[in-house]
């Protein structure tokens, strides 16, 4: 028989409010790859850190090599062989590849670090594994996916023979991603286990082994590549059928509604992260920006919101300068915004639904006369917001932050499109939230558009891109790649845009 | 260290040589007494500097060193004076740092509390519990004396200022150089800046970031327990209500503008010691006829130039978690 690597047995988690594993079981055996499939809250993430000894269960075992273990910390389970390559990389910037690596098993003597003895083993590992790595390079001046090379290589380190990773290909472009998915297929030719987090479909389909999907704390199915599909595969996630791909017309597209000119803004830093672009978006047609994030996009809503001030160039909405207008001046101009950080940005999370759907609207007549709030019209208009939306909630005076995120991005998305609006700038409008809510908010973005709004779609993820777009704009290092239109656009081509290819 | 700093310090530490000998030749006596102090004031802000940066390299601010220097001036000088001991006076002033690093590991990385306000609670309980207990009547066992080492006291200036110095000094100069290596080459002071950049990448690799960070500020409140006994036993000889007088304050200016290294620190403490020394001369012989205060500020308005000055060129990163409390998960 053969043995199994990795395995939750009977695993129950409960959390304050939330029952996040239910009597959960999986295995993996090694040269394997198990894919775990789910909708954010799912309880994947729960899962793989009871795996990895950040919680313990509440009942039920772990095991590992055919053997139940009481994992009392990361430290355990990497002990016995896990590695983790975490959602957001764990690394330390400003230290070199090779002690990043070797941190926290570092070979010394008397107390001091080996640094040679370290080089020599990163050297060996990265050729012994096809992981090509500069040891001294600081691991903050490494590219994304350098970095997730070397997470990679800090488990294998560790003699890892199960690798979990969650997340691993959200930061990456198209073929980076696909790299890595053939890196992994390699690395299980050694005997390596692997546990793959993820909810995009089509990964799954091209890499796993085995595919177990969650749905609110419990394993809905399991299943194999060859068995299902991309629709079998989200019905199992939601629980019923869902439409992947909405329908959408041909666009009209009409006069000019925002023309950007020559824009820089500069991030955080100081440094430029939208360098020079000039783009245009009309009436009744969506302008898709892709890219890898990090490349600029934040900094272009923000500036185009009137949330960040630009360095140069101008911005013009329906021939009218806004460059240095504020966010009201903006918005007063008929934008709506769903901003990226719906938490930070998109609804203000102790005021209650009623508050939160009119904070665009709220000084203006019919919602409050004299600075005086209206708190009749304010509430009747949230319950329509609420049914017309679909927002989930047992009432309009709950806070906004008992909202679950698909329910809060309705509820944004409600707010924003009860006016009558000339420019949409949607900023990964459906991040993080569940299938169903997803293909709301799709649909309610085309009307928009077939109303004859403007609407700039920015977004991480490819395939909405290229389902919504009529034309893609693609960003890299902030500058404008190319623009294409949507028909000549597919994930090859934009993807190699993504990566600052232009051939 | 970028290139262009590198030549900026050889030249200012040329250029200190070359004044240095060319005021010796011309008045050797005081230009002698004037870079003794230099080493004199050095010391004490080496070590709360050191101090400050074994905190901070680990996330932990640490604005108590001059509540910990004050504190263990006081123990270090009771203890002297009650065993007549210099030497258990100063073990007595470590150990107090021990327990004030202790307790500020207690409320900024235990309990959780704000690092700026654990700081001052170090401060102002340090003030007012040595001013309490201070007996006006205590006569104090004198302090250590110079030790010359064989034949490099003899080296005309050098000698004096740096070879023909008491134990504590030495003692300093020692850790400044084990410091330095266990930082940047030993296993712990890896680890210690990596849970100072990143908790999180720390924790994941099995690393304790809180026991850690537990165990450093406390050792590195034994550093600046190490500065009140020099303070006490070997540069004053006496204790004095608030005898500290800002300098622990000082030491982490001087940590700053040595980059949270050693050697920098310690250079660093020199061009401050430098000033302080400079003012007592200038006081000394009535150089300037101003009143002795503003004479006095001299020190301390070097500090906030040269602070500025650092600031404004950018150079400065500061250790990515510094100041905040970690939350497993």
């Amino acid at each position: 028989m053969s043995e199994v690597l990795l395995a939750a047995h009977n695993v129950t988690k409960q959390f304050p409010g939330v029952l996040a594993n239910d009597d959960v079981s999986v295995q993996l055996r090694p040269g394997r790859i198990l894919a775990l499939l789910g909708e954010n809250g799912a309880g994947k993430s729960t899962l793989v850190n009871i795996l990895f000894g950040m919680y313990r269960p509440d009942s039920g075992d772990v095991i590992i090599k055919n053997e139940v273990v009481d994992l009392h910390g990361p430290d355990d389970a990497i002990s016995r062989g896990i590695g983790m390559v975490h959602q957001h990389f764990q690394l330390v910037p400003p230290m070199r590849v090779v002690e990043n690596i070797v941190l926290g098993a570092e070979p010394s003597k008397r107390g001091l670090v080996d640094l040679e003895e370290a080089r020599n083993r990163v050297v060996e590992l990265s050729g012994r594994y096809g992981l090509e790595i500069d040891p001294d390079a600081l691991v903050e001046d490494l590219p994304v996916g350098m970095q997730q090379r070397v997470e990679i290589l800090k488990a294998l380190y560790r003699d890892a023979d199960v690798l979990i990773l969650d997340e691993p290909t959200g930061v990456l472009t198209p073929q980076e991603a696909d790299h890595l998915l053939s890196v992994l297929r390699e690395l299980t030719a050694t005997g390596l286990g692997i546990v793959f987090i993820t909810h995009k479909l089509r990964e799954v389909l091209a890499i796993a082994d085995d595919i177990v999907v969650l749905r609110n704390g419990r394993v809905v199915g399991e299943t194999k590549p060859a068995e299902t599909n991309e629709s079998g595969l989200a019905e199992m996630m939601v629980g019923r059928s869902v439409v992947l791909r909405v329908e959408k017309s041909v666009a009209q597209p009409g006069d000019v509604v925002l023309a950007v000119d020559e824009l820089e803004v500069n991030d955080d830093r100081g440094q430029i992260a939208v360098d020079r672009l000039s783009f245009e978006v009309r009436e009744g047609e969506i302008l898709g920006v892709a890219g890898v994030e990090g490349n600029g996009q934040r900094e272009l809503v923000e500036a185009i919101t009137g949330l960040r001030h630009p360095m140069a160039g101008t911005m013009r909405i329906d021939g009218e300068e806004v460059t240095n207008g504020s966010a009201r001046e903006i918005s007063k101009k008929g934008v709506a915004h769903i901003p990226e950080d719906r938490e930070k940005h998109g609804v203000v999370a102790v005021y209650s639904i009623a508050e939160n759907s009119v904070l665009n609207r709220y000084h203006r007549s019919p919602f409050s006369i004299r600075g005086v709030l209206r708190r009749d019209v304010i509430e009747r208009h949230a319950q329509e917001v609420v049914d017309e939306f679909d927002v989930r909630t047992p009432s309009i005076a709950v806070a906004a932050s008992s909202l679950s995120g698909g329910n809060k991005q309705k509820l944004i998305v409600g707010r924003e499109f009860s006016d009558d609006i000339k420019l949409l700038i949607a900023a990964q409008p459906t991040r993080g939230i569940d299938i169903g809510a997803i293909e709301f908010i799709h649909r309610r973005i085309l009307e928009q558009r077939d109303k004859g709004a403007a609407v700039l779609l920015v977004s991480a993820e490819l395939d909405e891109i290229l389902g919504l777009s009529d034309r893609i704009a693609v960003l890299y290092d902030g500058k404008l790649m190319d623009v294409l239109d949507a028909q000549d656009a597919d994930r090859e081509r934009v993807g190699l845009l993504m990566a600052g290819i232009t051939k | 260290m970028k290139p262009r700093q590198k030549q900026l310090l050889y030249a200012g530490a040329a250029l200190l040589i070359f004044v240095a000998w060319m005021f010796y030749t011309a008045d050797g006596p005081q230009t002698t007494a004037v870079l003794a102090g230099t080493v004199r004031a050095a010391t004490l802000l080496a070590l709360g500097a050191m101090c400050g940066m074994i905190g901070e390299r680990s996330g932990v601010v640490n604005i108590g060193i001059e509540g910990q220097f004050l504190m263990s001036a006081f123990v270090a000088f009771t203890i002297a004076s009650m065993t007549g001991s210099l030497f258990l006076g100063t073990i007595a002033g470590v150990g107090m740092g021990l327990v004030m690093g202790w307790l500020l590991a207690a409320m900024a990385v235990g309990l959780k509390v704000d690092q700026i306000i654990a700081g001052t609670v170090l401060n102002i309980s340090a003030l007012g519990l040595t001013s309490f207990f201070y007996d006006r009547s205590a006569v104090g066992i004198g302090k250590y004396t110079n030790i010359d080492l064989g034949p490099l006291a003899d080296l005309p200036l050098l000698g004096t200022v740096f070879f023909s110095r008491p134990p504590l000094t030495y003692l300093t100069m020692a850790l400044l150089v084990l410091v330095h290596v266990a930082l940047f080459r030993s296993v712990w002071g890896m680890r210690t800046r990596a849970i100072g950049e990143h908790p999180g990448a720390a924790d994941t690799v099995g690393i304790d970031v809180l026991r850690l960070r537990y165990f450093n500020v406390t050792i590195a409140g034994g550093l600046a327990g190490l500065g009140g006994s020099y303070l006490a036993l070997e540069a004053v000889g006496t204790f004095s209500r608030a005898m500290s007088g800002g300098r622990g304050f000082l030491a982490l200016a001087v940590m700053i503008f040595g980059r949270r290294t050693p050697f920098g620190a310690y250079a660093a403490a020199l061009f401050f010691g430098f000033t302080t020394a400079l003012q007592n001369q200038f006081q000394l012989n009535n150089t300037f006829d101003i009143p002795p205060q503003f004479v006095g500020m001299l020190p301390f308005v070097v500090t906030i130039i040269v602070v500025a000055i650092s600031g404004l060129m950018g150079s400065m990163r500061d250790p990515a978690a510094l100041g905040q409390t970690y939350e497993k998960g």
